[in-house]
């Protein structure tokens, strides 16, 4: 009897122990990714590595908030993604907008789209509601493709460099790797605390419910279809922010990136991460872009070996690379 | 005479050519338990979808409380005070047995609110908790929904439709699936809850239903054939014919 108490009592300790540890990691979180990403150009082979992994991993961020806690798999997010950067590229370009107003603008552009595509999509399920994502962001593609007067067509968008930086009295040069690096991670820590908001808010716990069982979330009260069109356009919103960034960045807008292999970029990015962890989508980042750079040197077909990765992860690994290890730890 | 709680008139369900439901009228007092019984295939599965808002009734109307709600929105009857638990376990399998039945009782407090802190509700931790002590889970509160025993999953089932306090509380098939131990376990916190609700339910194991209902009420081919006290059913010539004559359903 006492020793079947006290090794309930050792099991009990043991969980609350993880659970501990688990919930400083959840309170912690914002401020270790952004210490995490604020190391990467240090640590990384090259800064052009830190910027596409910052960039990237926020689009991620992005949909993981839509795939890893909302359960939805929407294969459209290029969309929104390629108009937060087309937005600021034109504003900046073509209206001369000053920069905080044209990534302002790219962000409510890119939002307005995913309550739009959210609108027409978000009733069907499953297989249907990744199709329409689909056909909806390829439709923007293609308008994207035509509109060639406004978007630079076939060649992308070009022509409005940003070189410096400034705002209340500082002034950043903006062609400097390093510092262009800091200021986009100005925003990306921003979105990262919108996103832990969101997650840590009464909102995430209805998400979660939805991801959970959609029919039981409905029984409870809680209208399904509106919160999945709010989910749809916040995870629109931080990818468009990412977009945004991505045209700050490279100071051209190629047409790829509306193109559906982003879509599906970013959703290989999300699961070799871990969807529905928060710092997931930045390792899932970091193992695409370092497997692209490292096979591309060997093959020009580096698809085929980082394709066969994604399939073994999802067949062996579906929690991906962070989720596992969060998994591995709390297990121990 | 008082207005019923709920009153549904000339009820009918169809898909496509097929008649589920046909001229269902009943209502239902404050306060009392309510069997629906009958063969399956009956349409008290879609009497109950009705009910609870999934279904929207083909003709007729469903009033609450005097106001009609035909028509309206699954996910408002909740907030109307009606809840309803499943005949397939239908739980958050990945939450925590706390979590599930917290997330429950947000839905009334807080549903597309991103500023505020979910773990600040800690009033609804309290709901949640006093939800557990009433179904039996309050040892269980901290495990992952999916490995509760499946006797357990029914018990919480129940909890996540009871914290929401409900008026009226619909209960499909309780006992669906469970062993003869887990069945007593399951009818003794029936006729707790029974105290003071009023309840419906459809089931399937007769001698429980006896016991524990002030009422029953028998469906067969989509039309209601008998209403009255278990003694009533019990002698009704042509209830015994197309039911309790029958092996089936009466475990």
């Amino acid at each position: 009897m006492t020793v079947s108490d006290s090794s309930v009592a050792a099991v009990m300790a043991g969980r609350a122990g993880h659970r501990g540890w688990r919930a400083r990691l959840t309170a912690w979180r914002v401020p270790l990714s952004v210490l995490i990403l604020c190391l990467l150009p240090w640590v990384l082979p090259s800064q052009a590595l830190a910027v596409n992994v910052l960039i990237y991993g926020l689009v991620a961020v992005g949909y993981n908030l839509l795939f890893g806690y909302t359960g939805l798999l929407s294969f459209g997010h290029a969309a929104f993604f390629g108009a937060g950067a087309y937005v600021t590229g034109i504003a900046i370009g073509k209206f001369g907008l000053p920069w905080y107003a044209a990534v302002a603008l790219g962000v409510v552009a890119g939002s307005a789209l995913a309550f739009v595509i959210g609108l027409l999509s978000i009733r069907t399920r499953g297989i249907y509601f990744s199709m329409v994502t689909l056909a909806l962001s390829q439709l923007v593609y293609y308008v994207a493709l035509q509109a060639s007067s406004l978007t630079g067509g076939e060649n992308g968008l070009r022509g409005f460099t940003v070189a410096r930086i400034d705002l209340f009295g500082w002034t950043v040069d903006f062609l400097d790797p390093l510092k262009k690096y800091y200021v986009l991670m100005v925003f990306a820590a921003a979105a990262l605390w919108l996103v832990s908001r969101i997650l840590n808010s009464p909102f995430g716990a209805v998400i979660e419910a939805i991801r959970e069982n959609e029919t039981r979330a409905r029984a409870c009260g809680y209208d399904v279809e509106r919160s999945k069109l709010i989910a749809f356009t916040l995870s629109g919103l931080i990818c468009a922010l990412a977009g945004t960034l991505s045209a700050l960045h490279l100071a051209i807008v190629p047409l790829d990136i509306l193109h559906y292999q982003t879509s599906g970029m970013i959703v290989m990015m999300t699961l070799l991460g871990g969807a529905g962890s928060f710092f997931g989508p930045f390792v899932g980042a970091l193992a695409f872009l370092l497997m692209e750079d490292v096979v591309s040197l060997w093959t020009s077909h580096w698809q085929i070996v980082v394709g066969s990765v994604f399939i073994l992860f999802v067949l062996f690994l579906p929690k991906g690379i962070w989720g596992s290890a969060l998994a591995w730890r709390a297990s121990r | 005479m008082s207005v019923p709680l709920l009153a549904v008139e000339n009820i009918g369900r169809r898909f496509g050519g097929f008649v589920a439901l046909e001229g269902v009228t009943a209502s239902f007092e404050p306060n009392k338990v309510t069997a629906i019984i009958g063969p399956n295939g009956a349409g008290k599965s879609t009497f109950f979808n009705v009910l609870s808002g999934v279904l929207a009734p083909s003709s007729g109307s469903i009033r609450f409380k005097g106001s009609d709600i035909t028509g309206t929105p699954q996910h408002r009857f909740a907030h109307l005070g009606i809840a309803r638990s499943y005949q397939i376990t239908n739980i958050f399998p990945e939450l925590s047995v706390h979590e599930n039945v917290r997330v429950a009782a947000q839905a009334l407090r807080s549903r597309y609110d991103i500023w505020r802190n979910r773990a600040a509700m800690t009033e609804l931790d309290d709901k949640a908790d006093a939800a557990l002590a009433a179904v039996g889970l309050t040892s269980r509160r901290g495990t992952t929904a999916k490995f509760l025993a499946h006797g357990q999953q029914r018990a919480l089932e129940i909890a996540i439709a009871l914290v929401a306090d409900p008026e009226l509380l619909l209960l499909d098939e309780p006992t669906a699936g469970m062993g003869p131990e887990e069945t007593k376990d399951m009818v003794a916190l029936l006729e707790r809850l029974a105290a003071g609700r009023t309840i419906l339910l459809v089931e399937h194991k007769m001698k429980m239903i006896l016991g524990l209902s002030d009422r029953i009420l028998v469906l067969h081919h989509g039309r209601l054939i008998a209403d009255g006290s278990p003694q009533h059913i019990q002698t009704d010539p042509e209830v015994r014919r197309v039911y309790l004559g029958q092996n089936h359903g009466y475990a």
